[in-house]
């Protein structure tokens, strides 16, 4: 733990009116590892990570990146600072090919403005073929070269998952949010999708903060893991003691004794939300 | 496009120029061989395309590129209109002291309207800015609705303004900046030399060839793909990395640009009036009809819309007073059958031809369910209409039992 963190949240807190969606989360993710971030179903997590990206500003706290203070910027100077997201609902340039998509994000540094695009100088040819070169590069690796030409919004669902995550990674970021890049997939898929996470990760050398219902998939790759619930950190560490935290056991199973079968249920299964029917973005409903 | 990296500075510039001198040779051709051969009836249509290709690619930007939906196009071109006219015409007086046509070809005056439609330009720009800046922060409608009230603003003010100082010793008595608020109010600019005419189109077209020029580098780049990245997605677009704001202004701003440059060359081609009436909300909407029918974020369609759309008209004289019938029915079809356009969001040399001929076999059938389907619905709301009317009227609460046979 000697390398200094890639992303260093302390005391982070948002409130919608009365609602305290996050209170008081603080982690840290070191360079290179992977982190989860996990809970029931209106647990707050998305809410961190549009606390994160700077879709919503910060009632409190502190959001670190790389030893530059990141709380308060604009989504836009967040993700050239270097952390950018996927989308749980996909959101990707529709009408637009595939190549672009990812070219459009590998631009976002390019130094060429209008005036140079326009007079085409050297400088614009030489960004164009590099930003050319990292797109076709992202594609490959994420196995989806042979779709460069199709629109992306015609791409099979899977694909889309991983157009998203080349499209987030050529941005060259140092922090990586995956927010529930399983969902909907079958098991094939999500093998798949594992192996994937974990080879990027070493590849680009970035830093994963990863929200999954999966708890096969969270507990197989975090290194780390922090449980929220109703926006309050009920427990953090590595998987084996969230597997067997009471208060985390309680928060997706229900109390123990409510019924003595619910509490035998395996936390390697998928997840059975408190609130089958809560969207992850209404936090907490009491 | 070269992927390789360092063809030398020298070979980059000449090849980034190369274009435009394409350009001017075929604008000089459009004016010496083309205009000649075909006279002035075809020769005033052909000044009239070039004029309507500017104003409909210019919008195309900010509509097309960057799906900003703006209904003030021709707001900006009355800023470039009006600018590059009061220019020409007090300038020809203080400089040439005189206001009729002053030189040949390339001559003085053209130079003089060269700058003018320039300067009209870099003023749209700036309104462009002005409006753009605090507007682009609102989405669809209310955008529309801001752009269609700038270009409003527009119109009343320069009926505003005062009567043209037509005569030449006044004007060369009087201080330039007493002179810009004689803009001619409602009756327009008028007595102003008229430069551009059917065997003079060299201007028109050589500010087409660079607002398509402009347009397709703009496209076919960073910047470009970036604008289309918010005109599809703008929070991925925001959460990309793209300074989405930044990026809507700068596209308003050049496509302004060249809404001012299109309104300067308008202002001077004989037999148009530089009326504010001529500049409202109807010839936005003219505007946005020749992109939408083009495709939202293709150059060349645009071109090919305005070529339709100017020619049609003339065509099809005799029948000139059903022609806002015929555009109605024209956009109904076209939302039916190619919502996005004729060309979409592509080039005409990046058409997929067996897509057009899927699309053509299958027009008939689409057509023929909104053939049905359209008098279902319209037969439905006029039944409805009367008892609904009826119940306005009387102001009692309509009674659904009613409609129990």
């Amino acid at each position: 733990m000697t390398a200094p963190a890639a992303l260093e949240i302390t005391g982070l807190s948002k409130s919608f009116g009365g609602l305290k969606a996050v209170t008081e989360l603080s982690f840290a993710v070191p360079a290179g590892a992977l982190h989860g971030l996990i809970g029931p179903n209106g647990a707050g997590k998305t809410t961190v990570f549009n606390l994160l990206t700077g879709v919503y500003q910060p009632d409190a706290g502190s959001i670190t990146l790389g030893g530059e203070r990141v709380d308060g910027k604009k989504p836009s100077a967040i993700a050239r600072a270097g952390m950018v997201r996927t989308f749980q609902n996909i959101r990707l340039f529709g009408d637009l090919d595939v190549l672009d998509n990812v070219r459009i994000a590998a631009g976002v540094r390019a130094r060429s403005g209008l005036a140079r695009s326009i007079l085409r100088t050297p400088l614009f040819r030489r960004e164009e073929a590099e930003i050319l070169e990292r797109a076709r590069y992202l594609l490959d690796v994420l196995g989806i070269a042979h779709r460069a030409g199709e629109q992306a919004k015609s791409l099979p669902y899977g694909d889309q998952r991983r157009l998203e995550i080349a499209r987030a990674l050529a941005t060259q970021p140092k922090v990586l949010l995956l927010d529930e890049p399983v969902a909907g997939m079958n098991t094939l898929e999500k093998r798949e999708m594992r192996g994937l996470i974990q080879q990027l990760r070493e590849q680009f050398a970035v830093s994963i903060l990863l929200i999954e219902h999966d708890m096969g998939l969270v507990m197989d790759i975090c290194e780390h893991i922090t449980v929220l619930d109703h926006g309050v950190t009920i427990a953090r560490g590595v998987p084996a003691d969230i597997q067997c935290d009471p208060a985390v056991i309680e928060a997706y199973l229900g109390v123990p004794d409510a019924s003595g079968e619910e509490a035998g249920a395996s936390m390697s299964g998928p997840s059975s939300p408190s609130d089958p029917d809560g969207d992850p973005d209404a936090t907490g409903a009491h | 496009m070269s992927g390789q990296p360092g063809p030398g500075a020298v070979m980059s510039t000449v090849r980034s120029i190369v274009p435009l001198l394409v350009a001017l040779v075929l604008a000089y051709l459009m004016q010496t061989v083309v205009a000649t051969m075909i006279g002035d009836f075809y020769g005033k249509m052909l000044v009239d395309v070039g004029i309507a290709i500017v104003l409909g690619v210019s919008l195309g930007i900010v509509n097309g590129f960057a799906g900003q939906f703006s209904l003030g196009h021709a707001g900006f071109m009355a800023v470039g209109g009006y600018t590059a006219a009061a220019i020409v015409y007090y300038g020809s007086i203080k400089l040439f002291g005189t206001k009729a046509i002053y030189g040949g070809f390339l001559g003085p005056g053209e130079l003089l309207l060269l700058g003018a439609c320039l300067a009209g330009g870099v003023a749209a720009a700036i309104a462009g800015w002005l409006v753009g800046l605090p507007s682009l922060r609102l989405r669809g409608d209310y955008l529309a609705i801001v752009t269609l009230g700038f270009g409003e603003i527009i119109r009343v003010l320069i009926q505003q303004t005062d009567d043209v100082v037509l005569s030449v010793e006044k004007v060369k008595q009087t201080d330039w900046y007493v002179l810009r608020d004689n803009l001619g109010g409602g009756l327009g600019f008028i007595g102003g030399p008229r430069y551009i005419d059917p065997k003079n189109p060299f201007w028109v077209w050589l500010f087409v060839a660079v607002v398509c020029l402009v347009a397709y580098r703009v496209k076919y780049s960073n910047q470009g793909r970036q604008l289309l990245a918010v005109r599809e997605n703008e929070i991925a677009a925001e959460a990309m990395g793209i300074q989405t704001t930044r990026a809507k202004v700068s596209a308003f701003m050049m496509s302004a640009f060249f809404a001012g440059v299109g309104g300067g060359l308008y202002a001077h081609e004989l037999g148009n009036s530089l009326r504010p009436a001529d500049l409202g909300f109807q010839r936005s909407i003219d505007i946005v009809i020749i992109v939408v029918l083009g495709g939202m974020g293709s150059i060349s369609g645009v071109c090919i819309a305005a070529i339709g759309v100017t020619l049609l008209p003339e065509i099809f004289r005799e029948f000139s007073e059903y022609r806002m019938i015929v555009y109605a029915l024209a956009l109904i079809l076209m939302m039916i059958l190619r919502p996005q356009g004729l060309l979409g969001l592509k080039e005409l040399w990046e058409i997929d031809w067996r897509d057009v001929g899927r699309s053509l076999v299958s027009a008939p059938g689409r057509l023929l369910r909104w053939l049905v389907g359209l008098p279902v619905v319209i037969v439905g709301v006029v039944r409805r209409l009367p008892r609904q009317l009826r119940a306005t009227l009387t102001g009692r609460e309509l009674d659904d039992d009613e409609d129990a046979p």
